[in-house]
């Protein structure tokens, strides 16, 4: 199996007024491949994950998903294509069910918006890949709980569930363990690697324990700028990287 | 599942309080009333599927109610009655067409810039109809024949005018009811509840939402074209800013959310108009109808959030004796 590359981003840029949130990072996300982006508050890991995803415009560089460029693509389009992603703050529908909104997530990969006479909860496809979703997010005791009135560990399970329910060949994952405890930690791990064989993951990550038991590539970023990228061995050993990031905690 | 059936039958049993109250008071007054009171409940209802459904809120409702009824009017012949079958639909379809061209600019703007913006898409009717011939300026314009469909339906008894009202309600009622539970439906919900994530899942939401201002255009025309035809005249107050207003106090006072809280505001909102407008009871100072009406508007929306059709589980709430009314409820979720 060969380990193609999903997603490739070049030289891309990101300013807001004289601030430079990113700063000509290239990063490229292939299959089979963990990819962690880690770094301080503020060094733009958010940003970066908006410029993938197309929820914020470039101000330079390009954006390549499954070997289209898709830089002028809008945000929906560049999903239908295949690209998933979380969310940092929770961004869930948090008035439906859990099920619903997995259902409705997976809706977008079969919209039939003009049929108007079938009730959604019927529509096989997206039934069936929520509960599919739900099931690998372990979720399935609560498929019928209010979503805004799950545990701060359930809405992040929940923020996964709803990017896999679409499908997705990338995930940009944007810090799904903050905030969980030790067994939700290890259980989001466990499905990362599950996941791991046939998708190119970006994960953005505080949580250093769990980066490096996970990532197979490690990107640090520090004001915008990728200071080093390279398996974790080498950003461990990296003397740039301790000084700039890692410092005297670790 | 119980409560959902629960709801059901209550709907139910409505309409058909509704079929039967001709002959439970059969005075002409009343008829007009509840036909008058059906005609806004549709209006109340196309106006849900934006506010409500869609978390749109329009400000310019009014607009497609006046053109659904000036097209009545103005396509109408003058030696003749025209079809139902067609001149029904070429009311709504023109409130539609015009919902169509405001919902394309407008939707390109969020919040409150959307409201103005709708606001000021009606205004700008409203000065179309009020100072060009072609409205008819203050006076309006009178209807010379009503339509009919063949011999049996014949708009020009009052009866028949109910009856068909009624039913109109009820089909607008059903076809929300299925629109809503479709594909389509949950998605204009998921756009409600966080268009961010709609657009990040891969909905592309404006087709949506435009979708939704047409229908919702069309519905409101079709409420228009049922009042031009109950009236037999129409004038521009019909495109007034107050009766966009009305139509957005009657789906908060009947309960954001709910299509039978579009029909309950429009009933609550509508009766209690009458009441306080009743001389009989009020005398001189019936006069000032709006200060009573506004109150109670003020007062209900102050201790029923949910609107009235959250008043059951407040109720049930206080008999159970927990003293905790839920202030906000959480939207119902769907399956
Ligand atoms: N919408 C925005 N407008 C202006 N500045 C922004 C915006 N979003 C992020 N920034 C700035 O960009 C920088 C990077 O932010 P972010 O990508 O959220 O960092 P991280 O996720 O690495 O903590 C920060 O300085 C932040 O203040
Ligand atoms: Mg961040």
């Amino acid at each position: 199996m060969s380990n193609e590359i999903l997603l490739r981003g070049q030289g891309i840029t990101r300013r807001w007024g004289g601030l430079v949130a990113v700063n000509r990072v290239s990063i490229e996300l292939s299959r089979n491949c963990l990819h962690a982006v880690i770094g301080t508050n503020g060094a733009g890991k958010s940003t970066l994950i908006n410029l993938l995803s197309g929820e914020i415009p470039l101000s330079e560089g390009t954006v390549e998903l499954l070997g289209n460029d898709v830089t002028t693509w809008s945000q929906p389009r560049r999903a239908m294509a295949g690209l998933g992603r979380s969310y940092q703050r929770n961004t869930i529908f948090p008035g439906f069910t859990v099920f619903e909104n997995c259902r409705l997530a997976a809706q977008a990969k079969a919209q039939k918006g003009w049929n108007l006479w079938q009730p959604a909860n019927r529509c096989p496809v997206s039934t069936h890949a929520a509960r599919e979703a739900a099931h690998r997010a372990g979720l399935d005791k609560v498929l019928d709980r209010t979503a805004g009135l799950l545990s701060h560990g359930q809405k992040r399970q929940l923020e996964i569930a709803m990017c896999l329910a679409t499908g997705p060949r990338v995930l940009l994952l944007d810090e799904p363990l903050a905030g969980m405890g030790a067994e939700e930690t290890g259980r989001m791990l466990t499905l990362l690697d599950e996941l791991r064989p046939d998708h190119a993951i970006l994960l953005v990550e505080h949580d250093m324990d769990a980066v490096f038991r996970v990532a197979d590539r490690i990107t640090v970023m520090v004001n915008g700028t990728v200071i080093a990228s390279g398996n974790p061995d080498e950003i461990r050993n990296s003397g740039e990287v301790r000084e700039a990031y890692l410092g005297e905690g670790h | 599942m119980t409560m959902v059936n629960q709801k059901a039958i209550f709907v139910a049993l409505f309409f058909l309080v509704l079929l039967a109250y001709p002959w439970l008071d059969g005075g002409s007054y009343g008829i007009d009333l509840v036909t008058k009171i059906m005609i806004y409940a549709i209006f109340a209802l196309s106006l849900e599927l934006l506010v409500g459904s869609t978390g749109l809120v329009c400000f310019g409702q009014a607009a497609f109610f006046g053109i659904g009824a000036y097209a009545a009017v103005l396509l109408s012949g003058e030696d003749g009655p025209a079809s139902i079958l067609w001149l029904l639909p070429a009311s709504a379809g023109a409130a539609a067409l015009y919902a169509l061209a405001v919902g394309s600019l407008s939707l390109r703007t969020k919040g409150v810039y959307f409201i103005m913006v709708t606001l000021a898409f009606a205004q700008m009717a409203y000065f179309i109809v009020h100072d060009t011939p072609l409205g008819g300026g203050t006076d309006g314009i009178y209807l010379y024949f009503r339509p009919i469909l063949g011999e049996w339906l014949v708009l020009d008894e009052p009866l028949v005018m109910y009856m068909f009202s009624l039913f109109c309600l009820v089909g607008t009622f059903g076809f929300l009811g299925v629109l809503l539970r479709s594909r389509f439906g949950r998605a204009l919900a998921g756009i409600k509840e966080n268009e961010q994530r709609m657009l990040g899942t891969g909905f592309v939401t404006y087709p949506y939402k435009l979708a939704a201002f047409t229908i919702s255009g069309a519905l409101a025309g079709l409420a228009g074209f049922l009042f031009a035809v109950k009236d037999g005249f129409v004038n521009p107050e019909l495109l007034n800013w107050h009766l966009s207003g009305a139509a957005l106090v009657m789906i908060i006072l009947g309960g954001l959310g709910h299509l039978r809280g579009a029909i309950t505001g429009a009933f609550a909102f509508m009766l209690l108009q009458e009441f306080f407008k009743s001389e009989a009871i009020f005398g001189e100072f019936a006069r000032h109808w709006h200060l009573g009406l506004g109150l109670v508007i003020i007062l209900a929306v102050a201790f029923l959030p949910s609107g009235l059709v959250g008043l059951p589980d407040v109720l049930r709430s206080r008999l159970a004796g927990s003293g905790v009314v839920p202030l906000k409820k959480l939207p119902e979720g769907g399956r």
